[in-house]
C-alpha cells in the first residue's frame, strides 16, 4: 500500500499523484494520513484504485470521482463526492451539507448521518445513508436513488424529477411536487441491491418510496401558486 | 464568508491556555476571513468593578493621561492597561454608564469595544495572525472566549465593522452570514433605546439579543426570538458572563461544527479549527441542527 502523510506532504502533490494513476497502475491501494479537516482531498480521480483516508476531511472530499473506491474512516465536511461519475465513496462517520450533490453515477454510502441538502440535484448517483438526512434533501433530484435508513428532515424531494427516494423512518415533510408512491417488486429489488452493496442492515420491506407527482414539469397556469 | 471559533472551558485547569488555544483556532480560519479579526475573552474580573475596553486610532495621544482624566471626571479610581490600539479601563461598576458619557467628551475619537465585569474585546483590521499578535491574545487566560475572522459583505472593512459586537454588559456576538432586515430592525431597536454604533448588520443582531434580555428573556429565549425576528442567513455564537450559545438560521447554509469533551465545548466554522484541541480524536463532534438553540453555562 502507498501511504501519503498530509502532515508532511502538500495537498496538491497528493491530488496530482492520485490523478496521475492510470487504469494499468500497479499502485492500486493508497492510504492518506492526517487529513485533519483539509479541503478537496482525493478529488478528480479517474482510475480503479482504492483510497483510504484515515481521519476527518473538510469541504469537497472525493469530488468528481470516476472509477476510484474512496473510503473515509472519519466524518466529512460539505460537498462530499460532488458530481461523482462512477466508483464508490464510503464514509464511516457523518457528512455535512450537500453530500453527493449533482452526482451522475457511482455509489455514495454515509454510515452516520448526512445533514441538509443531501443529494441536491442528483443526476444518477446512488446514495445510501445509514442514519438520517437533513432538510431539503434530494432537492431538484433528477435521477438515481436516495436511500435513507433513518429519518428525513423537512421538504424532502422538493421540485423532484425522476429520482427515487426510499426512507425507512419518518419524513418531517415532503417538498413541493414530492409524493409517496407505491412500492412495487422492481423497487424492492433495486433497494435490496443498494442496501446490500452499502452494507446496511435493513429490510427493503421496511421502507416507503417517494417520488415526483410530475405536476411541476411544465408550466401550468393552475399551478401558478406552486411555482 | 467568515470564520467563527469559540471555546467554553469546563475544566478550570485549561484557563491559562484559553488565549493560546483560541489564537490557534482563529489563525486556522484565516482563509474564511482575511479582512479583519477579533476576539472576546472572558477573563478575571472583580465584583463591583467594571472593565471598559476602548480602542483608538491615535492610541499614544488618547491613552497617555486617560486614566487620570477619566478618574477626575468621575471622581473615582480608574486604572488603565494598554494593549496596542486597545486599553482596558477598570473602574467602579456603578460608574460604567457615566464613564461612557465622560469618554464621549474627553476622547471623542475613542471607540468602546465592550464593558462588563469579565469581558474584554480586541478587534482590528488585518490578518488574524497579525491581529492576535498585536494584542498578544495567546497569553490571555479566561473561562470562555469567541473569535471571528471577517470577510466583509454588509459594511465597510473597518475596526468598527469587525466582530465581536457587544451591545450589553458582558455580552458579545459574532456572526457568519448576512441579515436582510437589519435596517428596519435597527430603527426599531434604537427607538427602544438600545445602543447601536455602526451600520453593520451583525451589530443589529447583537442589539436584538441585548434588547430581548433587557425585556427579561434568558439568552436561550433571546436566541429563540432571533429565529423569528431576524431575516437572513446566520450562524451566531454568543457569549455572556458565564454562558456560551450557538444558533443557526433554519436554512443553515453557513457551516458549523461543534465538539464536546469533559474539558470543553468548542465551536468552529470548520473542523480544521478544532484539530489541535486536546482530546479532539475522542470528542463528541457534531453539526448543530438548524433553528436549534444550544447553550452552556458555568
Amino acid at each position: 500500500m502507498q501511504s501519503i502523510d498530509l502532515a508532511t506532504q502538500p495537498l496538491r502533490e497528493l491530488n496530482s499523484t492520485l490523478q496521475a494513476q492510470s487504469a494499468q497502475t500497479n499502485a492500486t491501494a493508497w492510504e492518506i494520513l492526517n487529513p485533519r479537516g483539509a479541503h478537496a482531498i482525493a478529488v478528480g480521480l479517474d482510475a480503479p484504485i482504492e483510497v483510504t483516508v484515515r481521519g476527518v476531511t473538510g469541504y469537497y472530499c472525493a469530488g468528481m470521482n470516476k472509477q476510484a473506491h474512496i473510503h473515509v474512516t472519519g466524518s466529512v465536511g460539505p460537498g462530499v463526492a460532488e458530481n461523482m461519475m462512477s466508483g464508490a465513496v464510503i464514509i464511516d462517520g457523518d457528512a455535512s451539507q450537500y453530500a453527493g450533490a449533482t452526482g451522475r453515477g457511482g455509489l455514495l454510502v454515509i454510515k452516520g448521518n448526512a445533514s441538509s441538502r443531501c443529494g441536491i440535484s442528483m443526476k444518477g448517483i446512488d446514495i445510501v445513508v445509514h442514519g438520517n438526512v437533513g432538510h431539503m434533501s434530494a432537492f431538484m433530484a433528477q435521477a438515481g436513488n436516495l436511500v435513507v435508513c433513518g429519518d428525513a428532515g423537512d421538504a424532502l424531494g422538493d421540485s423532484i424529477y425522476e429520482a427515487r427516494l426510499f426512507v425507512r423512518g419518518s419524513v418531517r415533510s415532503l417538498g413541493a411536487d414530492c409524493v409517496e408512491k407505491e412500492m412495487r417488486p422492481e423497487h424492492l429489488e433495486i433497494l435490496r441491491d443498494l442496501l446490500d452493496r452499502a452494507g446496511a442492515d435493513a429490510k427493503p420491506e421496511e421502507f416507503r418510496r417517494y417520488g415526483s407527482a410530475r405536476k411541476l414539469y411544465n408550466f401550468d397556469i393552475d399551478n401558478a401558486a406552486a411555482y | 464568508m467568515c470564520g467563527i471559533v469559540g471555546l467554553f472551558l469546563k475544566d478550570p485547569s485549561l484557563k491559562p491556555q484559553l488565549g493560546a488555544m483560541l489564537t490557534d483556532m482563529l489563525v486556522t480560519m484565516t482563509d474564511r476571513g482575511p479582512d479583519s479579526a477579533g476576539i472576546a475573552i472572558y477573563g478575571s474580573g472583580q465584583a463591583g468593578q467594571a472593565k471598559l475596553t476602548v480602542q483608538s486610532d491615535d492610541a499614544d495621544a488618547d491613552f497617555a493621561t486617560l486614566a487620570d482624566d477619566l478618574g477626575q471626571a468621575l471622581g473615582a479610581a480608574v486604572s488603565l492597561r494598554r494593549a496596542d490600539t486597545h486599553a482596558v479601563l477598570t473602574l467602579p461598576a456603578e460608574q460604567a454608564d457615566a464613564a461612557r458619557d465622560a469618554l464621549g467628551t474627553l476622547r471623542p475619537g475613542l471607540r468602546i469595544m465592550s464593558d462588563g465585569q469579565n469581558i474584554e474585546i480586541y478587534k482590528e483590521v488585518g490578518l488574524p495572525r497579525d491581529v492576535a499578535a498585536r494584542f498578544d491574545v495567546a497569553s490571555m487566560s479566561g473561562s470562555h472566549g469567541i473569535g471571528h475572522t471577517r470577510m466583509a459583505t454588509e459594511s465597510a472593512v473597518t475596526t468598527q465593522g469587525a466582530h465581536p459586537f457587544s451591545t450589553g454588559a458582558d455580552q458579545c456576538l459574532v456572526h457568519n452570514g448576512s441579515l436582510s432586515n437589519h435596517n428596519n430592525l435597527r430603527r426599531s431597536l434604537k427607538r427602544a433605546g438600545v445602543r447601536i454604533d455602526s451600520q453593520n448588520d451583525t451589530e443589529v443582531g447583537a442589539a436584538y439579543v441585548t434588547w430581548k434580555m433587557q425585556q427579561g428573556a434568558t439568552l436561550g429565549q433571546a436566541l429563540e426570538g432571533a429565529l423569528t425576528d431576524l431575516d437572513g442567513f446566520f450562524t451566531f455564537v454568543v457569549g455572556t458572563k458565564d454562558g456560551f450559545g450557538v444558533v443557526r438560521d433554519p436554512i443553515a447554509c453557513k457551516p458549523a461544527v461543534m465538539a464536546e469533551t469533559d474539558q470543553y465545548v468548542a465551536f468552529g466554522s470548520e473542523y480544521r479549527a478544532l484539530v489541535n484541541l486536546p482530546g479532539i480524536d475522542t470528542a463528541r463532534v457534531w453539526e448543530p441542527e438548524p433553528a436549534t438553540v444550544y447553550f452552556w453555562s458555568h
